[in-house]
């Protein structure tokens, strides 16, 4: 066998084995969620009971799709407007510029930060901090938990948009400069126009990072399994419910757990087939 | 191509080494004997302060893991322990569901304590009325009339109640709930006991370490947990009204007041809402839990008698005398006495472990 051989079949098996990883969880997962769906059928995603006491059990994910959908949409909102000033500083008005590396560094320093320490610095400081500026509930709830979210995922669609817009080719801005544009013309009619579908793609990586995101979310959410009724209102998500409770649960609890990570993960795969048909409907 | 090849061949050789070594790690018997433990987190630090000193005078490793009492008593069925802890007993129903017979062994007695944090307001005094108010939700405001008429002369402030509870399954909530329970009919209707429930108000927080944390971090809040938790962190504690209509704050001397009953001879009893006067209402033991018969899963003999040897060990006067350093209550004599009654009924191959 020559090397170039050798070389496929390890590629092949490689990729095989990350299709049989990603076929058997969805395996067990649905396999984990039948007992609850069986028992509460589709209701199971619209109901808003989630009791676990024993003899009178009943639940159902609504609270936690809720609130996982809130803090992880609020999330967006706010990192929004920053990571998109940012990723045009680093890529374009700043660019190259000693200012724009060390910016750099930090926004990828951001990333790098494990969730866990983007939790105790909500609680201990973010959240103090809200209270003083008089947010209910002690500053524990969904807009706490969403302002943490947003820090959280400023440097996934910085540094994307960032190098998207770096991209750009020079002659396509030479040309608007040469018509006589000016720099925000530039930007705005031709830089991000060009590099749109790329920008697009940073902030849908960044929101499947929301929904997952655990710790640091449960930490400040409050960890009420109800919808919550208002911005500053406690409430519970997805991933963080499961983290709570799945140490003890057994029989129907485990399933529904199990069935909330089913919906977590169709959601994550729904969001990402239509940024990707944004992406492609853009180009 | 052949950098490829090479580096292939070099990560099977280094992986092959991994292989062998950790073989050869297994083949050598083990010189100590290591128990695995795991579940409550409620007698955590009482357990943390005597397995330590059982490794130290007799060189048997002891790791225990607090995970919940819920999580030991999976822990227990999986058979990944050697034995689990819990707060709340297994009932006849949950006793069948195992897969083979297992008994209870009270190991210390505990208090669930009424934790508030409110800077300047010192033995808060809460009726079992206010207790029901409070949790579900009915009473908001800490200045409620209902709180200063049970308090009076206390500077309440006008701050909101943030009721912080277990987010995971617990055997501290099996405990507080049950005596709600015994105390409050809309309790027993709308919430029941359990070791863990559907709210009617509050956020809740991962573990007995964690509640205490939060109630610490965050001015008006008020939650449940073990005594410990709270002396430990130095937050308050509140006085409960027991049955006889006096509050008590809870001490080891009032806790022990409320094990001054008729314990059943597999001591599977809730302790909490007792007859005593003196007794603080939200008590109760902490049970370790092993299965009967030892030799399952390939267990050593050796293993076997370690086991059972600390647990006699555990519920000595002598490990029960270093309970009241972290504010636990030693079991009553007549308790240890069954205690150790039942680990003289634990077997190996049919046979009993310990003799007299």
């Amino acid at each position: 066998m020559n090397s170039d051989k050798i070389t496929k079949v390890i590629l092949l098996l490689s990729s095989f084995i990350i299709l049989f990883v990603a076929g058997g969880m969805v395996f067990s997962l649905v396999k984990g969620a039948i007992p609850a769906f069986k028992t509460f059928g589709a209701g199971f995603v619209f109901s808003n009971t989630w009791n676990p006491t024993q003899g009178s059990e009943n639940y159902g994910a609504l609270p936690f799709i809720a609130g996982t959908v809130i803090t992880s949409v609020t999330a967006l909102l706010i990192s929004l407007p920053l990571s998109f000033s940012a990723s045009l500083f680093l890529g374009e008005y700043y660019r190259g510029t000693r200012m724009a590396k060390v910016l750099g560094t930090m926004v990828d320093l951001l990333a790098g930060i494990p969730s866990i320490v983007y939790g105790l610095w909500g609680f201990y400081v973010l959240r103090p901090f809200l209270v003083e500026l008089g947010l209910p509930n002690q500053g524990f709830g969904v807009f706490t938990a969403s302002i943490i979210l947003a820090i959280m995922i400023i440097p996934y669609a910085t540094s994307l948009s960032n190098e998207i817009i770096m991209m750009v080719p020079n002659e396509l801005k030479e040309a608007a400069y040469s018509l006589g544009a000016t720099k925000s013309e530039v930007v705005f009619n031709v830089i991000v126009p060009s590099a749109r579908s790329g920008i697009i793609a940073g902030y849908i990586l960044s929101f499947g990072r929301a929904l997952g995101e655990t710790m640091a979310v449960t930490m400040l959410i409050g960890n009420a399994n109800v919808i919550p009724d208002g911005f500053f209102s406690t409430g519970n998500t997805m991933a963080s419910v499961i983290a709570n409770q799945f140490g003890e649960a057994d029989g129907l609890k485990l399933s529904s757990l199990i069935a909330i990570g089913l919906l977590l993960f169709l959601i994550t795969g729904v969001i990402n087939a239509v940024g990707k048909f944004i992406i492609k409907k853009l180009n | 191509m052949k950098q490829l090849v090479i580096i292939m061949m070099a990560v099977l050789v280094l992986y092959s080494c991994g292989n062998k070594s950790s073989k050869n790690e297994s083949r050598k018997p083990a010189s100590k004997i290591t128990l695995t433990a795991a579940g409550a987190t409620f007698p955590m630090p009482y357990y943390n302060m005597v397995f330590s000193q059982y490794t130290q005078s007799t060189g048997t490793q002891l790791t225990y893991g607090g995970i919940g009492s819920g999580g030991g008593i999976r822990s227990l069925t999986d058979k990944v322990i050697d034995f689990g802890a819990t707060d709340a007993f297994l009932d006849d129903s949950a006793m069948m569901k195992m897969p083979a017979e297992i008994v209870h062994i009270p190991t210390v007695l505990g208090a669930v304590v009424i934790a508030y944090n409110l800077p300047g307001v010192d033995s808060l005094k809460l009726s079992n009325q206010l207790l029901e108010d409070i949790f579900m939700g009915n009473v908001k405001k800490w200045n409620d009339p209902k709180i200063k008429s049970n308090n009076p002369g206390m500077n309440l402030p006008d701050l909101a109640i943030t009721v912080v509870v277990r987010s995971d399954g617990s055997g501290t909530t099996h405990i507080f709930s049950d005596y709600m329970t015994k105390i409050s009919k809309a309790w027993a209707e709308k919430v029941g006991v359990g070791k863990s429930l559907q709210w009617p108000v509050g956020m809740g927080a991962k573990g007995n370490p964690g509640v205490a944390g939060t109630i610490s971090q965050t001015q008006g809040s008020i939650g449940y947990i073990g005594s410990e938790y709270a002396f430990a962190q130095k937050i308050q504690t509140a006085k409960v009204q027991n049955s006889a209509g006096n509050y008590i704050a809870p001490t080891i001397a009032s806790v022990s007041a409320a094990a001054q009953t008729e314990i059943p001879a597999d001591t599977r009893i809730m302790l909490t809402n007792p007859a005593a006067a003196d007794a603080y209402p939200i008590s109760g033991f902490t049970w370790i839990i092993l299965y009967k018969e030892q030799n399952y899963n390939n267990r050593s003999k050796d293993q076997a008698l370690a086991t059972v040897k600390f647990l006699d060990w555990l519920v000595s006067a002598q490990a029960q005398a270093e309970a009241e350093k972290v504010h636990y209550s030693p079991l009553p004599a007549g308790t240890a006495e069954k205690a150790k009654a039942i680990l003289r009924t634990v077997t190996y191959d049919g046979q009993p472990l310990l003799n007299q």
